[in-house]
């Protein structure tokens, strides 16, 4: 692969990354957002064969077959299952409007960069340049778990958050083996598949899936 | 020695398919006993197996049991076998689901063994994101009304946080990666500490840290764990509780051992005297007012997390054993007062302190292992506790860390005020005796905890040389 492409690739998947979650703090629509869930691991798939196959390793090629079919198919499609059950497609009314929600989003990008480049360091590499996206990411998942009241959107912020993280990962050491990779996302997989179960059994018996009606358990 | 790695990573799963096989049968809720029976018996030969010949490894490097991983397995079998004996429903209170809530158990006990036993960081970081799976729908499945959402708060941040712990391990990864044959094991860590990245190994250290703190219920990352440990029923209360707070501190203590290695003890240190201090305030802050019991003992817990983590900052071959040793100790008290409580509960309907008084006069049979559980958690002598407080507290003041451990020692006398005020006035007070002894077999398993931790801070003969061994396990990869 020439080195031309190789960072071609690097910043379109990593921009596919950024976007998808930009667009997830400002839209409303949960289907969307779960259909930008599934986008944004599709582009973390890329990511991973990107930077395996320009490091040599053909063992990536496994771990993003993995990553694409756990985060763009299997997970997405949990959610929009849970959502279905429940018949809630859109966000219920937010504290505090899209404007403050989208400058939140974008100072936290700015934070992400200003933090992320000493651990860059002067490191040539396109991989390493592109790490403060996935800290983006991290940031803007715990954005969308504090402004949210949707236990789905909650869901949808929790993946956000471990996008970012397995980008950091993949991007700084070229990922863990193998056998871990496919443990921690089969591990999100479950919590996901758990908390969706959950999601379903509180709009049985609560009526209604808003966590900051969660709390009848305090000292 | 390898063989008995496998049947205790391998017996639970069996079992639990065995469980769910034959789900309706109410004998199913025997197999986790048998399971933790079993893991008891092999981390006790483990034990002295290492100590005679040395650390095991297997599965090509992925597992192995050094002095440490061997004490941790004591630790999860014998706290296992309280709570899970202990806590085992009468046959009137099975149901369908007995099969399914066994099966549950099993796994959870594998998902520990497989923690403590994992010497690759991020087969680790699996097995201690496992433990927080098998155990959601035990949560769920609480006799409390609100145990819905004790599951939802606990798996979300039980998950975050294990999540941000994941970014640790991949900057650990990360630090090693230009020495070659490291991996992300501990001991090509804790070999090789000298090559790694000290930038990139202090923010790992300090991510890594912060997240396994969330699933070890230190503050401030503990809001989780009133919730959950209180509406779980009584047995999954005692494992998470007395074990599995500490299976997730000895992530802690791994990670606080390579990073003190690379950088110096300067930074954990810091982050464990913060983090202990600050959940022994909580603990003191919210104990005196506190109105339900089966809270009241989950701040204990955080309490005494707080202990463990000003244990591991002071650092030292003294406080380190005691932290250990203060594992067992109070995860045996901690797995049997839960399964009091809930058999409290049983018999009051109530979650209220003010509302059950006189347990002593009532039923003798819960009122005196509540009320001498409660002296052990407190630190009263005879029991263990009270030789492992005093060797925390003794190796903070020798270690210079003089006002801090002043604070602590002001803090956890609050505690004390608080949680003895509360635990009385259940206790004492009038009451008829109430007609029925349960059975033996109901019994033992609260007494025999209550008999082990009284005799544990005697028998240092057995114990000192496991012990130091697994504390220099922590500084010498050994």
């Amino acid at each position: 692969m020439g080195t031309e492409i190789y960072q071609q690739l690097i910043a379109t998947t990593t921009g596919v990354l950024l976007l998808t979650a930009i667009l997830q703090v400002w839209g409303r629509s949960l289907v969307r957002s779960i259909a930008l869930l599934a986008v944004q691991g599709a582009a973390l798939a890329g990511l991973v064969a990107t930077v395996g196959i320009g490091a040599g390793e053909p063992e990536a090629v496994a771990v993003a077959v993995e990553v694409l079919l756990v985060k763009s198919v299997l997970l997405p499609g949990a959610l929009l299952r849970s959502a279905r059950m429940i018949g809630e497609t859109r966000e219920r009314p937010a504290a505090i409007n899209t404007a403050v929600e989208l400058i939140g989003a974008a100072g936290l990008t700015l934070i992400a960069y200003i933090v992320g480049t000493p651990l860059v360091g002067p490191h040539p590499d396109p991989a390493r340049q592109a790490l403060p996206v996935g800290f983006s990411l991290v940031l803007l998942g715990f954005w969308l778990l504090l402004i949210r009241r949707s236990a789905i959107t909650q869901l949808i912020g929790f993946v956000v958050v471990d996008n970012g993280i397995a980008t950091v990962s993949f991007l700084i050491s070229g990922g863990l083996p193998l056998t871990v990779e496919l443990g921690a996302s089969l591990d999100v997989l479950l919590v996901v598949l758990i908390l969706g179960v959950l999601v379903v059994r509180m709009q049985r018996s609560q009526g209604h899936i808003d966590i900051t009606e969660l709390k009848e358990l305090h000292d | 020695m390898a063989t008995l790695i496998w049947v205790i990573l391998g017996l639970p799963p069996l079992l639990a398919v065995v469980s769910i096989a034959f789900r309706r049968r109410y004998w199913t809720i025997a197999l986790p006993i048998l399971a933790a029976a079993t893991l008891l018996g092999v981390g006790i030969a483990l034990v002295s197996g290492v100590l005679a010949s040395g650390p095991v490894t297997t599965a090509s490097g992925w597992l192995r049991v050094d002095s440490l991983s061997a004490w941790m397995l004591v630790v999860v079998g014998a706290v296992a076998v309280v709570a899970l004996w202990g806590g085992a429903p009468s046959a009137s209170a099975a149901s369908t689901t007995t099969g399914s809530f066994a099966a549950l158990l099993n796994l959870f006990l594998a998902a520990m063994t497989l923690a403590v036993v994992a010497d690759n960081v991020g087969l680790m970081w699996v097995a201690i994101e496992l433990t927080t799976i098998t155990t959601a729908f035990l949560v769920a499945s609480g006799e409390g009304r609100y145990s819905l959402e004790a599951a939802w708060k606990y798996v979300v941040l039980g998950a975050v946080g294990v999540a941000i712990a994941f970014l640790g391990v991949a900057l650990l990864s990360a630090a090693g990666l230009s020495i070659e044959g490291v991996g992300v094991s501990w001991v090509g860590l804790m070999t090789h500490a000298g090559a790694l990245d000290p930038g990139l190994t202090k923010i790992a250290g300090a991510l890594a840290v912060l997240g396994f703190a969330t699933k070890a219920g230190l503050a401030p990352m503990h809001s989780w764990l009133p919730d959950a440990h209180s509406q779980a029923p009584a047995p999954v209360s005692g494992l998470m509780s007395g074990v599995l707070l500490s299976v997730a501190f000895y992530a802690i203590l791994r990670i606080q051992a390579v990073t003190d290695a690379v950088v110096g003890p300067g930074l954990m240190q810091t982050m464990l005297l913060t983090a202990g201090l600050l959940s022994l305030a909580v603990t003191a802050g919210l104990v005196i007012t506190q109105r339900d019991y089966k809270r009241l003992l989950a701040y204990s817990s955080i309490e005494h997390m707080g202990l463990l983590a000003l244990g591991a900052a002071a650092g030292g071959s003294l406080a380190i054993a005691a932290v250990l040793l203060h594992m067992l100790g109070h995860g045996l008290l901690k797995s049997m007062l839960f399964v009091t409580s809930g058999r409290i509960l049983t018999f009051t309907g109530t979650h209220h302190i003010s509302e059950v008084h006189g347990l002593l006069r009532r039923r003798p049979d819960l009122g005196q292992p509540f009320l001498l559980g409660t002296a052990g958690l407190l630190g009263f002598p005879p029991f263990v506790t009270f030789f492992t407080e005093v060797g925390i507290i003794v190796a903070g003041f020798t270690r210079g860390l003089g006002w801090q451990f002043a604070v602590a020692l002001v803090l956890l006398l609050v505690v004390f005020g608080g949680i003895t005020r509360n635990v009385l006035a259940m206790t004492l007070g009038p009451g008829d005796p109430v007609p029925g002894r349960p059975k033996w077999w109901r019994r033992v398993p609260l007494w025999l905890p209550l008999a082990a931790s009284a005799v544990l801070g005697f028998a240092a003969w057995p114990l000192s040389a496991p012990l130091l061994a697994a504390v220099a396990a922590l500084g010498g990869a050994r």
